[in-house]
């Protein structure tokens, strides 16, 4: 089945990709660049990084700017994955959503609406065993957002290893924070998977943080050799 | 031991990920269940466990619809079945209900109207169909929704279907079905 991921280039949609790759046959990204930093649907931060993914994972990306208004930016996402039925054929699209509802149910609406199968691979799954997953795997995952207390800048820029889940679970047991960041609490971007032909080599950032709330910005980066 | 029936519409599939495993970690780990394709579901197998859930499966699959003929083992076996949306609308045809096209997708309000075990009063649950079951003189209707019936409970049988997805937002469902 030729299949399109939503891919904000975050650790969830890579592993999605990832098990949609092992399943079925993934022809192109779809990436919605939202303008607004509080969107209900799409992740912000690092998301022009996902053209860089794009190329290391050798897939073609059709990517849509989104003003980030909540029910318009459904509609954007729409065109954007009718776009991409239209361009590479897919007759399925895949999502990295573990709990969220929200996401989910609009997402399933849009591709009943177009005729696409929706599939959802880590729907539900134990968020600790997704972080281990991603170590065990061999995915390089940079924490680039924090967006609740207790999480500081301190966590920008920390690479997801066995140390950084264990912080993650102690603060979902004393504070209730999603420790895969599935309530929006921490962003991530991901720097290499088993699947990318080249990884990424990050060449300036900037990390900047008010109180609880900070972003790791990538601002230049390049493809290097594995 | 629960037979975890995966009613996707292929073996190994990407489906399984979102349909099975969650039931799987409901029921406590997949050590506790025995997980079988549709298609090589085993008189062996029937035997070994104690009670059987049939999976959902993605809006667009409706293999199972197909192939009545590979569920007759529901019209024999004395085991406890729990379908789950594809499971129950896969019960309500090989017990000769209707289907017809209804699509739910979300959370929905869903009126209990039979007191049982598992559930009780309104509560919502989290839809995602696009068939439902016009229930038989073989079923009671548990539960319905706005749009159409939710829970069927065969009159003779221990066999109950539920079109929502427990696994989501009403796990307790399915844990008082495995513990029961």
């Amino acid at each position: 089945m030729r299949l399109g991921v939503l891919f904000s280039g975050g650790k969830d949609s890579t592993l999605a990709l990832q098990y949609a790759k092992e399943k079925e046959e993934v022809v192109c990204l779809i990436t919605l660049i939202s303008e607004n930093k509080e969107s209900y649907m799409f992740h912000t931060p690092n998301i022009d990084v996902t053209a860089l993914q794009a190329e290391a994972l050798a897939l073609p990306r059709v990517a849509k700017t989104t003003r980030g208004e909540k029910e318009k930016e459904l509609q954007d996402l729409e065109e954007a994955i009718a776009e991409a039925a239209r361009l590479f054929q897919i007759e399925g699209v895949v999502t990295g959503a573990v709990e969220s509802v929200y996401q989910a149910e609009r997402v399933q609406r849009i591709c009943n609406k177009l005729d696409l199968w929706c599939f959802n691979p880590l729907w539900k799954h134990d968020q600790r065993a997704l972080l281990e997953e991603l170590v065990e795997r061999g995915f390089n995952v940079v924490i680039s957002g924090v967006f609740a207390y207790p999480l500081d800048e301190k966590w920008l820029g920390l690479h997801i290893d066995a140390a950084v889940i264990s912080r993650l679970v102690d603060l979902q047991q004393k504070w209730g924070i999603s420790p895969s960041g599935e309530g929006g609490e921490i962003e991530t971007a991901v720097l290499d998977a088993p699947m990318f032909k080249k990884k990424i080599e990050i060449l300036d950032y900037t990390s900047s943080a008010r109180g609880n709330s900070g972003v790791f910005n990538i601002n230049r980066a390049r493809l290097v050799e594995k | 031991m629960i037979l975890l029936v995966d009613m996707n519409w292929k073996r190994d599939s990407l489906g399984y990920y979102e349909f099975v495993l969650p039931i799987a970690q409901v029921a406590g780990a997949l050590d506790r269940c025995m997980v079988r394709h549709y298609l090589e579901v085993a008189a062996e197998d029937l035997s070994r466990c104690d009670k059987v859930i049939l999976s959902g499966t993605a809006l667009k699959d409706t293999a199972t619809l197909d192939q009545p003929e590979k569920f007759q083992w529901l019209k024999e076996t004395e085991k406890p079945v729990l379908g789950v949306c594809a499971g129950m609308e896969t019960i309500g045809l090989v017990f000769d209900a209707g289907l017809r096209r209804c699509v739910e997708i979300g959370m929905t309000p869903i009126s209990t109207m039979v007191e049982n075990p598992f559930f009780s009063g309104d509560f919502k649950a989290y839809s995602l169909h696009s068939v439902c079951v016009d229930v038989s003189g073989e079923f009671d209707v548990w539960a319905k929704s706005a749009r159409c019936v939710q829970v069927i409970k065969h009159k003779r049988k221990n066999i109950i279907g539920v079109l929502f997805h427990p696994e989501v937002r009403n796990q307790e469902i399915l844990k008082r079905f495995i513990q029961a």
